[in-house]
């Protein structure tokens, strides 16, 4: 019988304020991903998600129609609506998995929505898996 | 020893939990019922008596939450209903007394126009109490002890500093650690001492209100006080214009008058000086808690400026008011999953290789966090909350 035991550590992204209160995180490469992850592509998924945060949170014409519009309707109109953020989000959601399925995922790594720890980090999940062979059972 | 390798298993991937207690414990279930466990110890396979808790039901916070969840205000709430009876009878007062005397003998447009002021007053006062103001989520620990250790390789014998420098706009802002929610705070947020939270962009708590006011209902706030200020106005006119023109004296009119004059003269001072301090803060894009502390105030020798401001009083304006609402970030109506890491052996009864392969995941429901409407039902498909229960490191993934 084979017993196997996994490992799971976390590293974190932190987010960048160094363009104000946008979100934004850093793409600093972190070390601990060093042997685990390509840099360039750890990269342009951050990249990825920081166009995604900037696009949510953009102000311009729509975001102006979509505030007076909810504004005349006493902001019932978002019971039948999803407001422009949301509909971001989900698209945000939906890179994410795609990036876990083609790259993380064949690496033992897991990418979090940063939507789930409260947009303050982006985490990923190393799991780090050792099988034990205990008989000459072959795999 | 195997290494990671891109294989991809026959069948369904499935997630046992081990049950630590029970060696008997072998039958595999899926991650809702590891949900359903919550933040108890791990129960054995098949104990499915609990209900699944909600988030709200073990928030840190010192907040009160009704509708299971869909409605959170601050712990007082006494002031919250003395602002609502306050509104509610004086406008109740106007409407059953003096309206029909001036819809017959002035227009039908006023007691019309009332209406419509007073429900929009009533919205924004409700939708400014019952929301989420922006508070911030506490840190997982995980991400405590990842801050604590950064924080500790960067100080030497001496207490590590607390606070991080950013350069914002050309301005140095100082970020403080917040001990209770274990985070750095983002520009702009503070910790309110009477809710104990973190909240985006805090500009006060309201007692009036009964809530902080934060990022995401700080128009509803200014739209609050600026709709009653003309409410206000609106009633106090009207009532002196109904006294004026009948000059009827009983004893019930002075009564009704008299209240109906005093609440509307100590209102409008206070609300209209308020709406207008509040009208300073948008056009200069500061918060009630920067003004008072002086944060972006000229000092001399220092060049110090708002960082945050567009500039242009309209930009400010459009941005505060009709700038994009973020979602919550702390998703009370989640159901409570397991999220701590474990190292466990485990058996594995068919081998394969030590990877887990996204291409076929098995559809079932786990509680993360999906904003509003797009809260998952048991059943629904949803292979992004696979990869959550693939998070718990108790699960084989065959």
């Amino acid at each position: 019988m084979q017993r196997t035991a996994s490992l799971v550590t976390k590293v974190f992204i932190q987010r960048d304020y160094s363009e104000g209160t946008v979100c934004r995180f850093q793409t600093k490469f972190p070390a601990e991903l060093d042997n685990r992850v390509e840099r360039a592509l750890l990269e342009q998924t951050v990249k990825t998600l920081n166009s995604c945060y900037v696009e949510a949170e953009k102000v311009g014409g729509q975001s102006y129609l979509e505030g007076c519009l909810a504004c005349a309707t006493a902001y019932i109109v978002f019971l039948c609506m999803e407001t422009r953020y949301e509909k971001v989000l989900k698209k945000i959601s939906g890179y994410i998995q795609e990036q876990n399925e083609k790259i993380y995922a064949p690496r033992g790594l897991l990418l979090t929505d940063p939507i789930e720890r409260g947009m303050r980090v982006v985490s990923f999940i190393q799991l780090l898996l050792h099988s034990l062979r205990t008989t000459n059972t072959s795999v | 020893m195997s290494q990671i390798q891109h294989a991809v298993p026959d069948g369904p991937i499935r997630y046992t939990q081990i049950c630590t207690r029970s060696s008997s414990c072998s039958s595999p279930q899926t991650s809702s019922s590891a949900a359903a466990a919550g933040t108890e110890p791990p129960s054995c396979p098949g104990h499915r008596g609990r209900t699944p808790r909600r988030k709200w039901q073990v928030f840190p916070g010192r907040n009160r939450f009704y509708c299971d969840g869909r409605v959170m205000m601050a712990r007082q709430t006494g002031v919250f209903y003395l602002t609502l009876v306050l509104i509610i009878l004086t406008s109740g007062l106007f409407f059953a007394f003096d309206c029909p005397y001036l819809a017959s003998n002035l227009s039908p447009a006023i007691p019309a126009v009332g209406a419509v002021l007073f429900i929009f007053v009533m919205g924004m006062l409700l939708r400014a109490s019952f929301s989420d103001p922006g508070v911030l989520p506490r840190a997982t620990p995980d991400e405590a002890a990842d801050l604590e250790r950064q924080i500790d390789s960067t100080g030497c014998s001496k207490p590590p500093p607390r606070t991080r420098e950013v350069l914002i706009n050309g301005q140095t802002v100082k970020l403080k650690y917040c001990f209770t929610c274990k985070i750095f705070r983002p520009p702009r947020a503070s910790h309110c001492s009477l809710c104990d939270n973190c909240v985006e962009r805090f500009d006060h708590h309201c007692p009036w209100v009964g809530n902080c006011v934060g990022r995401r209902n700080y128009r509803f706030f200014y739209f609050f006080i600026l709709s009653l200020s003309f409410l206000t106005i609106f009633i106090f006119a009207f009532v002196i214009t109904h006294v004026v023109l009948t000059s009827m004296f009983d004893s019930f009119t002075a009564l009704r008058t008299i209240l109906e004059v005093v609440v509307c003269f100590f209102s409008v001072w206070s609300i209209v000086g308020l709406s207008g301090f509040h009208t300073y803060l948008i056009s200069s894009n500061q918060t009630t808690n920067e003004d008072i502390k002086g944060t972006w105030s000229r000092k001399e020798g220092k060049d110090n400026y708002n960082p945050y401001s567009y500039g242009n009083v309209l930009t400010n304006c459009c941005t505060a008011l009709c700038g994009p609402l973020p979602p919550s970030l702390i998703d009370r109506r989640g159901l409570i999953q397991a999220d701590t890491p474990q190292t466990a052996p485990q058996s594995n009864g068919t081998g394969g290789g030590g990877s887990y392969a996204p291409t076929q995941l098995h559809s079932h429901m786990v509680g993360g966090y999906h904003p509003g409407r797009l809260q998952h039902g048991g059943g629904t498909s949803c292979q992004l909350c696979c990869f959550h229960a693939a998070k718990i490191s108790v699960c084989t993934v065959w």
